[in-house]
């Protein structure tokens, strides 16, 4: 009963591991992550408010305020805090700007070990790398459809 | 002598001595009050996770062999392994010692195939002494298999924690807890491509080796105090104890899974506690201790290893795992 040649008893098993499974809790899970996105949000406005307040404008005003969401993502990273609101928030801590620097910083921290250059500078985009891939196509196909309609 | 998967002892190798240093979260929990050593600090005052899970290994390697109150020189062969990529941990631990190294890998089975090797070595008389020795650490293990640390995302409800600690015995000829059989495990593919669901690649391997060693041996598995399996978690042990119960074995009443009972589960260890430290701490601490002082009289310990890597799992392969049965009585 080694697996693999039975088939058969393959697609048993995989249909009880199945039945056995903890369920993820989908609602409590987009409450939290509902809250804490929003929350950050939240603070991205507030920043956005202070800054207004002490006279930026316009693109330097959108500017800024993602550099100080990106700075703050970095620090609590580096801090040890992010990783724990992530588990808590999941794609609500993801989603935001600031899990972008998340997914940067993480891997740079991590492989510094391995030396600056293959370590930290070749490995922080592991993460983030399919996340710039993607989001640059996706910005390309949005574009053309933008520019033919 | 041999009688299907199972080796039989005839000159009835012991466990002399045995070790155990675990980490700050492990202390929490059952086996912080019977490790010789338990940390406070995961980095062990080492600049990386991987020197801290080496210095680890060399630290259990040496309790142990200084608790029976010997050196280096009285120790034949040093088995070891770890779940790190060519086996570093194993390898840098051995480059302290004035030992013959055999560096084994069996993921988080190390320890009971290091044993039933060491105990092979020593009954058929190689060998006077063999330590076997194995560890993980929770940082490195998360580094090479998933993601950074830092990274903040969710872990899957079916997922389980490495467990950070280093366990080591001594096999040799004269000792309390004699080691009686073992039998050599088959790897077993069911077809779980799951990496977040290791409880349930591993468990038809375990059921597959506890079942074989209870028809070679001719026993029934309430001739055992414990079955103790490696790291399936409860997700595991439940289905464990399902596989037996249809084949006709009744395991539940007797089977304990280390990594069920390593953690007080209250933060992100979901299923409990996996990696090849686990069944390396709970049994050369809690376990062999209690054992030790005669509260069990017989266990089966059943290590269990998922043998995949995350090329194979990118690849989109299923895991294939195996288990190693030793058994031990007084």
């Amino acid at each position: 009963m080694t697996g693999k040649t039975t088939e058969n008893f393959n697609s048993n098993y995989l249909n009880y591991i199945k039945s056995q499974d903890p369920p993820t809790q989908h609602f409590k899970n987009c409450l939290s992550a509902f809250g804490v996105g929003g929350l950050i949000c939240c603070i991205g406005q507030f920043i956005r408010f202070m800054l207004e307040y002490i006279g930026l404008s316009g693109d330097e005003l959108a500017g800024t305020t993602s550099v100080v969401l990106i700075f703050l993502g970095c620090l609590l990273t580096g801090l040890g805090v992010y990783d724990r609101i992530g588990r808590y928030a999941g794609a609500g801590s993801i989603v935001p700007i600031t899990g972008f620097a998340n997914s940067v910083t993480s891997p740079a921290i991590e492989f510094k070990t391995e030396g600056w250059i293959y370590g930290m500078a070749a490995k922080m985009f592991t993460v983030a790398g399919a996340i710039v891939v993607f989001g640059v196509f996706s910005g390309v196909i949005v574009g053309l459809i933008y520019y033919f309609i | 002598m041999k009688k299907g998967n199972t080796v039989f002892f005839k000159n009835k190798p012991c466990i002399e001595s045995f070790s155990a240093v675990c980490g700050s979260k492990e202390k929490e929990g059952i086996i912080g009050q019977y490790a010789d050593i338990a940390l406070d600090d995961d980095m062990y005052g080492e600049s990386t996770y991987e020197k801290a899970e080496c210095k680890m290994l060399t630290t259990a390697i040496l309790q142990c062999i200084e608790k029976r109150g010997m050196t280096e020189k009285d120790v034949d062969v040093l088995i070891s392994g770890d779940l790190l990529n060519q086996i570093i941990s194993a390898s840098f631990a051995a480059r302290d010692y004035d030992i013959p190294f055999l560096g084994v890998y069996s993921a988080c089975s190390t320890m009971s195939e290091s044993i039933m090797l060491g105990a092979m070595l020593v009954n058929a008389g190689y060998v006077k002494r063999a330590v076997a020795a194995t560890g993980s650490h929770f940082a490195s293990a998360e580094r090479q298999y998933r993601y950074p640390l830092e990274l903040g995302c969710t872990r899957p409800p079916q997922s389980q924690w490495t467990v950070t600690g280093a366990g080591s015995c001594m096999i040799g000829k004269s000792g309390k807890i004699k080691i009686v059989s073992a039998t050599m495990g088959k790897v077993c593919d069911f077809g779980v491509t799951d990496v977040n669901n290791m409880g349930a690649a591993m468990a038809p391997a375990a059921a597959d080796s506890i079942m074989q060693h209870l028809k070679d041996t001719g026993t029934q598995s309430d001739d055992y105090d414990m079955i103790l399996t490696g790291d399936l978690g409860a997700l595991g042990s439940r289905i464990v104890k399902d596989l037996c119960w249809e084949k006709g074995f009744d395991i539940s009443k007797v089977h304990v899974d280390c990594g069920e009972i390593i953690y007080k589960v209250v933060e992100n260890e979901f299923q409990g506690g996996s990696g090849a430290g686990c069944s390396a701490t709970v049994l050369n601490s809690y376990v062999l201790t209690k054992m030790q002082a005669g509260l069990y009289k017989r266990i089966l310990f059943a290590a269990t290893g998922a043998l995949l890597s995350t090329v194979s799992s990118g690849q989109g392969e299923s895991i294939p795992c195996i288990s190693h049965v030793v058994e031990m009585e007084l």
